[in-house]
């Protein structure tokens, strides 16, 4: 009887309205078979790493179009691993310069997705993620 | 999709995960409840180590159609809780898509941030195909909360329709929330959701004339055997913390009622009972369908042209003749009209 789900906790951080690219990913991502948490807006890094724990999800995609990402999705990553969470993938997306996606990437990030990425890529990406990597 | 293997994430021994959950750690009780919604392996061995410290907790139902304000009413209820100091969980269930299985959860939503940062409890849950506003593992997360040490564990259904009513067997108290605009007195009358609530809360009371639905529902329970205890009918505004004072209380009363007055030992037993004989139908089921091929067996006779309730009948007749449980079945198989779901004679084990 069992049956695994991947849960994803799609977070918004920081002062930032723009959730239409969230609710976009979210939605591709409950289409492809996954449990997909959606945190609301406005959310500071310790409530979304709360809410990864409370919730055992599986990834944390963090969406941000405010500008303050390496402020933010660091500290998300800081506190990850001080729970324990180390295992829970990180990704992002919204508007983030190249040059910052690749130091996130080289601090914890599994991958930033950038504008006009297709929704398919998240979801294999993610599948690949969390299935295969040990 | 292509189910994934989940190599990344180390699973713990369930000594581990148990120590570490008696120890208080959330992560511990939120990979214990993905257990028992994966039907984990080692989730029983967890369960039977924390049977003893089970019960403590008081559980109570939120349903009602959807939109009723259901996450709003039981959002302002846990900064209620939070605020009297009451340790609290909350396990939302969303619906699972049909199509791709997957869900959307999004009562985290409408929390109040404030009351999260107090050590409030929240887990989402997808129903994965359950039908009765529960999941198949609600009950049993509700198990772990109690023996994490919540005092206040609050379950918000799906949003329900008339019929689905597993909510009322898997809690203490059961609130029935409606809206003014939830329907006339022929709606209150029938069977079903109106009949399972130890409580009516009409919400959304800022929207419309709440006092009119009121007056139905106290009319349809003018009707009702006076034996039974009245539900409260109470109207408030989650969104706007109107009535929610009263809510509390009067759920508090009927708590001490049913505490005192035996009626909560009574659930509890009807509510383990049927545990017992669901987990007995669920897992014969499943080994059936699955390990016997009776999907298979069930296909082939259908695409023979036979009726369905035949196919199911004959299966069972043949498993049940040829000793189910390793000996031959006695002389005189009951004959049983064809719609019958199944063997009524449960023998000894062989």
């Amino acid at each position: 009887m069992a049956e695994r789900r991947i849960r994803v906790l799609i977070g918004k951080p920081g002062l930032d309205g723009h959730d239409r690219g969230a609710k976009v990913v979210a939605t591709a991502l409950r289409d492809r078979g996954m449990e997909v948490i959606y945190s609301g807006l406005h959310r500071t890094p310790e409530q979304l790493v709360q809410a990864a724990e409370q919730e055992d999800v599986d990834v944390i995609g963090l969406s941000i179009l405010s500008g303050s990402h390496m402020e933010l999705l660091p500290q998300v990553r800081r506190l990850l691993v001080q729970r324990g969470l180390e295992h829970v993938v990180l990704v992002g997306g919204g508007i983030i310069p190249p040059a910052d996606a690749a130091e996130l990437e080289k601090g914890g990030y599994a991958r930033i997705f950038g504008p006009g990425t297709p929704t398919q890529a998240i979801a294999e990406f993610i599948e690949e993620k969390v299935g295969i990597e040990a | 999709m292509v189910l994934a293997t989940f190599a990344r994430r180390l699973e713990p021994t369930p000594e581990a995960l148990l120590e570490a959950f008696r120890g208080g750690a959330v992560g511990a009780l939120s990979r214990a409840i993905s257990w028992a919604e994966n039907g984990h392996d080692d989730v029983d061995s967890v369960l039977d180590a924390l049977f003893p410290a089970i019960g403590q907790a008081w559980r109570t139902g939120f349903t009602g159609p959807p939109g009723a304000g259901k996450s709003t009413l039981v959002d302002a209820l846990v900064g209620r809780y939070a605020g009297d100091r009451r340790s609290t969980a909350l396990l939302a269930v969303d619906p699972s898509s049909p199509f791709s299985g997957g869900a959307l959860l999004g009562d985290r939503i409408r929390m109040n941030q404030r009351v999260l940062d107090q050590g409030v409890f929240v887990r989402s849950m997808a129903s994965r195909g359950s039908l009765g506003g529960l999941a198949r593992a609600s009950e049993t997360a509700c198990d772990l909360l109690d023996a994490f040490g919540f005092q206040e564990i609050l379950v918000e259904t799906v949003g329900v329709g008339q019929a689905e009513v597993d909510i009322a067997a898997a809690t203490d108290t059961t609130v029935v929330v409606l809206t003014p605009a939830s329907g006339d007195g022929i709606q209150a009358m029938k069977a079903g959701l109106m009949e399972v609530a130890d409580l009516y809360v009409i919400n959304k009371a800022d929207l419309g004339p709440a006092a009119a639905l009121a007056g139905e529902i106290e009319a349809m329970l003018d009707l009702r055997d006076p034996s039974r205890p009245r539900p409260p009918v109470l109207t408030c505004s989650a969104l706007k913390g109107k009535g929610l004072a009263e809510l509390v209380e009067a759920l508090d009363r009927i708590r001490l009622r049913d505490r005192d007055s035996g009626a909560m030992q009574g659930r509890r037993q009807r509510r383990a009972l049927s545990r017992v004989r669901r987990r007995i139908g669920e897992t014969l089921r499943h080994r059936l369908w699955t390990e016997h091929g009776w999907e298979q067996l069930a296909r082939q006779a259908l695409a023979d042209g036979k009726r369905p309730d035949r196919v199911a009948f004959d299966l069972l007749q043949n498993w049940w003749e040829s000793g189910p449980f390793g000996q031959p079945a006695p002389a005189n198989p009951a004959q049983k009209p064809a719609s019958s779901p199944g063997p009524s004679r449960k023998q000894g084990n062989g």
